[in-house]
């Protein structure tokens, strides 16, 4: 495994694997994605901390459970009125995992290259793994999130918008990233197929996982099937990666091996074998 | 193939119509996406100049760099009206 070594002010060498969670477009799963993904590595014993960098439209603190417990936020810290300590919350379920809340009242220019540099060269510290919630879109907010990543998760749906975008994102990885800017070796890039349909696939309403690699040419993490599961989950602020019976939970924790390293094959990417009653009348 | 089947596959298949299209738009955008941000500027200024010579329209000029290994050119389209 390559980690990706950050010289801070102080000359420490830490190690820190900075990984963005992406789309351009939005309401495609990156918060939900960001939740399951920090959650399952902290799980997994690696102290984790996961940035949500959506100023003005906080949302990671709710999917987490933690909203009542926001008192200072990543700006707060990036102009200096509040200690990393101070702003980040620790999360009640799994103890090596800590969340940095967004702002609520700024504007998304508040995060400026420097800041949320000195941000994550301290995190780097401590931390194993820094998972960062993007905003959607691809403007300043998402290309701060995607900045200093050494990975990136393009979580995307399969549909037409979604794909497209995703696209896009991925271009702006290979070109305006820090790792692209200094030459480095390129941001290792993930797609993660959410709110999936097999059923609505093998009727030809849907792309299906091989369209969209084929169309995006990246590596698959994981294909996370459209769940009633999420939005229970979510109501009630636990990641789903925690409800460990429901096949989005399990999906997401295949993911997260994965994404150590693991191989595990891939499931729930084709329709459940309907009995014959439910065939006669579903049609 | 059941009964059932037999209906539903007389729908067209719309995930295929998806997939052309982003293939398409896809390749597409790629082409675009190492493109210089001087271009669009660039493409102004030449159309300014050629104007003064020749009374063209906005998409008459088309400039592209293609960069391979070696060098990067500069491809410079000027399409004019007929007389
Ligand atoms: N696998 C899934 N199955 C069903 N619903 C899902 C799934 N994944 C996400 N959702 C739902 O989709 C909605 C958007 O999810 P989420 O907030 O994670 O997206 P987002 O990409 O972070 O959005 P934004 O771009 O606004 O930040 C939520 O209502 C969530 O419950
Ligand atoms: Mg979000």
């Amino acid at each position: 495994m390559h980690r990706f070594v950050t010289h801070t002010h102080k000359g420490i060498a830490a190690l820190a694997k900075i990984i963005v969670v992406t789309s351009g477009k939005g309401g495609v799963g990156k918060t939900t994605t960001s939740a399951s993904i920090s959650t399952g590595l902290a799980r997994r014993g690696h102290k984790t901390v996961v940035i949500d960098f959506d100023v003005g439209l906080r949302n990671l603190d709710l999917i987490m459970n933690c909203e009542r417990r926001v008192v200072y936020d990543f700006v707060n810290v990036i102009q200096g009125e509040a200690s990393l300590n101070q702003a980040l919350i620790r999360d009640k379920r799994v103890d090596t995992l800590y969340i940095l809340p967004a702002s609520q009242t700024r504007e998304k220019e508040a995060l400026t290259k420097e800041g949320v540099e000195a941000v994550i060269n301290e995190l780097s510290e401590t931390f194993d793994y820094i998972v960062c919630d993007s905003p959607a879109g691809i403007e300043h907010g998402a290309q701060m999130a995607l900045y200093y990543a050494d990975e990136a998760i393009v979580v995307t749906n399969p549909e037409v918008s979604s794909v497209r975008d995703s696209d896009r994102i991925l271009g702006i990885l290979q070109s305006k990233s820090r790792r692209a800017e200094m030459g480095q070796d390129p941001v290792k890039e993930h797609l993660l197929l959410t709110r999936y349909n097999p059923e609505r696939v093998e009727k030809g309403e849907m792309l299906s996982v091989g369209d969209v690699e084929e169309i995006l040419a990246i590596p698959l993490l994981g294909v996370i099937p459209e769940s009633q599961v999420v939005l229970n989950a979510s109501n009630q602020g636990t990641p789903v990666i925690l409800e460990g019976d429901s096949d989005a939970g399990q999906a997401y924790e295949d993911a997260v091996a994965r994404l150590l390293g693991e191989e595990r094959e891939h499931r729930f990417m084709t329709a459940q074998k309907k009995g014959f009653f439910s065939r006669m009348f579903k049609g | 193939m059941s009964f059932l089947d037999y209906f539903r596959s007389k729908k067209t298949n719309t995930a295929n119509i998806a997939k052309e299209r982003l293939q398409i738009i896809v390749a597409h955008e790629r082409g675009h996406r190492d493109q210089p941000d001087y271009l669009p500027q660039l493409q102004q200024e030449l159309l300014a100049v050629i104007r003064k010579y020749v009374q063209i329209d906005d998409d008459m000029v088309q400039v592209e760099v293609d960069r391979n290994d070696r060098c990067s050119v500069l491809e410079l389209n000027v399409t004019l009206p007929e007389h």
